[in-house]
């Protein structure tokens, strides 16, 4: 019995119910110190220096801010780069949300062959992989063949002003790339919608709502905690994408002699930084929607 | 008379248009064009690497043959084997995926039930550094751990990615933990308890009675985890460069590789580097994967229904 046990026994039942779940998260705690706290402190520590990797350590020579001047200043690509991965995001988030929402809508819905389709559209979550996505864009088999250089489409993007013409165009060209992103958010979806209580839908019809109404006042606002989630998943992992443009600079100019660790550290922090700000405004701007949408 | 008709009219406009208890047939038709159409979007590549994959050399060349090839030609896998070195990359590549994986599913389920079922100071301070190291990109850790490994001589080992995994600091670790932490907060503590006050210990209950009542978590927990590691080629890059090689890293080198089996200058025409080689490469890169997900796929998806990853 633990009661037997005399340094036990004068500890109050809060402390030692306390200690016990430090226990379970002790390791955490060490692996989040070790592996990502130290490292994170460390890399900005790079970041203000200029790091030469030598045969017994590494050399540092401070140089307070000018690694980061440099890359929003001076570097031709970075700042470009980076408004570039802001567009595409903006874009691929929306069209991956309302996607997967609709999938979603099928998929709880009763048909034949339910499971065949089902296995189909969580193809991607399998397959999504760079390598794999990289071979297949460039053989052209993620791009709705042809749509760009259409005659047509071409005199449409030329006739668009400058600031619309780059969303637009990576939207046709990536259209079916961006789809590829979409299996995890259609199962976060899923899982919410079987959790809808349907004797509400059962209220609703007998009040006579159609379903194009009870879609719009039960269902959506009943997905909108998932929507949250959606986004906020989606806008990480096209960030974390070892594909994604600004990663691939990043760690070119990690092994660059002009550029070395340094300097790749500076981008790491200005990209997270970017990255964090496009992260809480899209929060902010969801969850204000999520509380209209509920009242 | 009247009433008849309407019946009948009543009958064909539920029949096209549908009723409460049935979709009607213009509904059902625009349903499985729709859905038809995005399942061709997902399994488009997936043919097009299938079907290239089989071309002779002759039939690449020739345009009149798109979607059905003149014979099964198996040359391409052989080479694609070969280049890829494929029973050596495929074995590193399980170890890789799968090790860690389990590591990972363990830890993040420890962190979890501590997390749920456990009232102490810094518990909301916890949650958030799981969301934060969610957040971080890894390009803002990952040179610190390369250098710190390069001076214990772990760098190219396998060890490097199974130790994060082993403290919890697995990749995405932290969705992990957070469908953990969802998933033993759904499940009533009832039976824990009960089992408390029959003097059994917190890491008994734990194991018997709290792992098995989350079975589906450490399912779609395991799963998840082997293939996105699997998929995995920014940390591998990093730290196994120069040691252990992993499918999709000898895909990514893939041209480099085949150049080194067949030099360009001394083979013939049919045997230089075409797109039926690289795609051959590509489907034996993903066929692992897709074996898994048939044979799992059922599990897979009801699993994910069970354990409620949205996280409200």
């Amino acid at each position: 019995m633990t009661n037997s046990n005399p340094f036990r026994r004068g500890v109050s039942l809060r402390v030692r119910e306390a200690l016990h779940g430090y226990g379970f998260i002790v390791v955490w705690i060490l692996g989040f110190s070790l592996f990502t706290f130290l490292p994170l402190i460390e890399t900005f520590r790079y970041s203000l220096h200029q790091v030469t990797v030598t045969a017994e350590g590494i050399d540092l020579d401070f140089l307070a801010w000018a690694n980061y001047t440099r890359a929003l200043f001076t570097d031709p690509n970075f700042v470009e780069l980076l408004i570039g991965y802001l567009i595409e995001t903006l874009v691929s988030v929306p069209i991956v949300l309302i996607f997967s929402m609709i999938i979603a809508l099928f998929l709880n819905l009763d048909f034949k062959l339910k499971g065949l389709f089902r296995t189909i559209f969580f193809l991607p979550v399998v397959i999504t992989s760079g390598p794999v996505i990289k071979e297949l864009t460039a053989q052209g088999a993620t791009s709705a063949p042809g749509i760009a250089n259409n005659p047509v489409v071409a005199e449409f993007l030329l006739g668009l002003p400058r600031a619309l013409r780059n969303p637009v165009e990576y939207l046709l060209t990536s259209f079916i790339l961006i789809l590829w992103f979409s299996g995890v958010q259609i199962l976060i979806y899923l899982a919410s919608l079987q959790k809808v209580d349907k004797s509400i839908y059962e209220a609703a019809a007998i009040d006579g709502a159609s379903a194009w109404e009870s879609y719009w006042k039960i269902t959506l606002p009943s997905l909108s905690a998932a929507t949250i989630v959606n986004a906020i998943y989606t806008i990480i992992t096209l960030s974390h994408f070892s594909e994604n443009k600004v990663i691939q600079y990043i760690y070119a100019q990690t092994y660059n002699v002009h550029g070395g660790i340094g300097y790749a550290s500076a981008m790491a922090f200005i990209y997270f930084g970017v990255m964090s700000l496009l992260l809480g405004i899209v929060y902010l701007f969801l969850t204000r929607w999520a509380k209209k949408e509920s009242n | 008379m009247q009433a008849l008709r309407r019946l009948n009219t009543d009958r064909i406009r539920s029949f096209f248009f549908g009723s409460r208890s049935r979709y009607g047939l213009v509904f059902t038709i625009v349903l499985y064009a729709l859905l038809i159409a995005i399942g061709f979007v997902y399994l488009y590549p997936l043919l097009f690497m299938f079907v290239t994959s089989i071309k002779t050399p002759a039939d690449l060349l020739n345009p009149m043959v798109q979607w059905v090839p003149t014979e099964f030609y198996t040359g391409n896998y052989e080479k694609a084997y070969r280049v890829l070195d494929y029973p050596h990359t495929l074995m590193t590549s399980i170890l890789i995926s799968v090790v860690p994986s389990l590591l990972q599913t363990f830890v993040a389920s420890l962190v979890g039930y501590g997390l749920a079922r456990y009232r102490f100071w810094g518990k909301n301070l916890v949650l958030a550094l799981i969301l934060a190291a969610f957040i971080i990109p890894p390009q803002n850790t990952v040179i610190p751990q390369m250098l710190k490994y390069r001076d214990l001589g772990l760098l190219g080992s396998p060890l490097s990615l199974i130790l994060p995994a082993l403290l919890g600091q697995g990749y995405k670790s932290a969705i992990f933990i957070l469908i953990f932490y969802q998933g033993f907060l759904s499940i009533p503590k009832v039976l824990e308890e009960a089992a408390r006050i029959d003097g059994a210990s917190d890491l008994r209950i734990f194991f018997t009675i709290a792992v098995p009542s989350a079975l589906p978590a450490y399912i779609v927990s395991f799963i998840f985890s082997v293939v996105w590691y699997w998929n995995e080629t920014f940390l591998t890059a990093i730290f196994l460069e120069g040691g252990v090689t992993t499918l999709p890293m000898q895909l990514s080198r893939f041209v480099q590789a085949y150049e080194n089996l067949y030099p360009p200058g001394t083979v013939n025409i049919f045997d230089r580097l075409n797109e039926a080689v690289k795609m051959s490469g590509t489907f034996l890169n993903i066929l692992p994967l897709l074996v898994m997900y048939f044979l799992l796929q059922k599990w897979f998806v009801e699993s994910v229904e069970r354990t409620g990853i949205t996280g409200e």
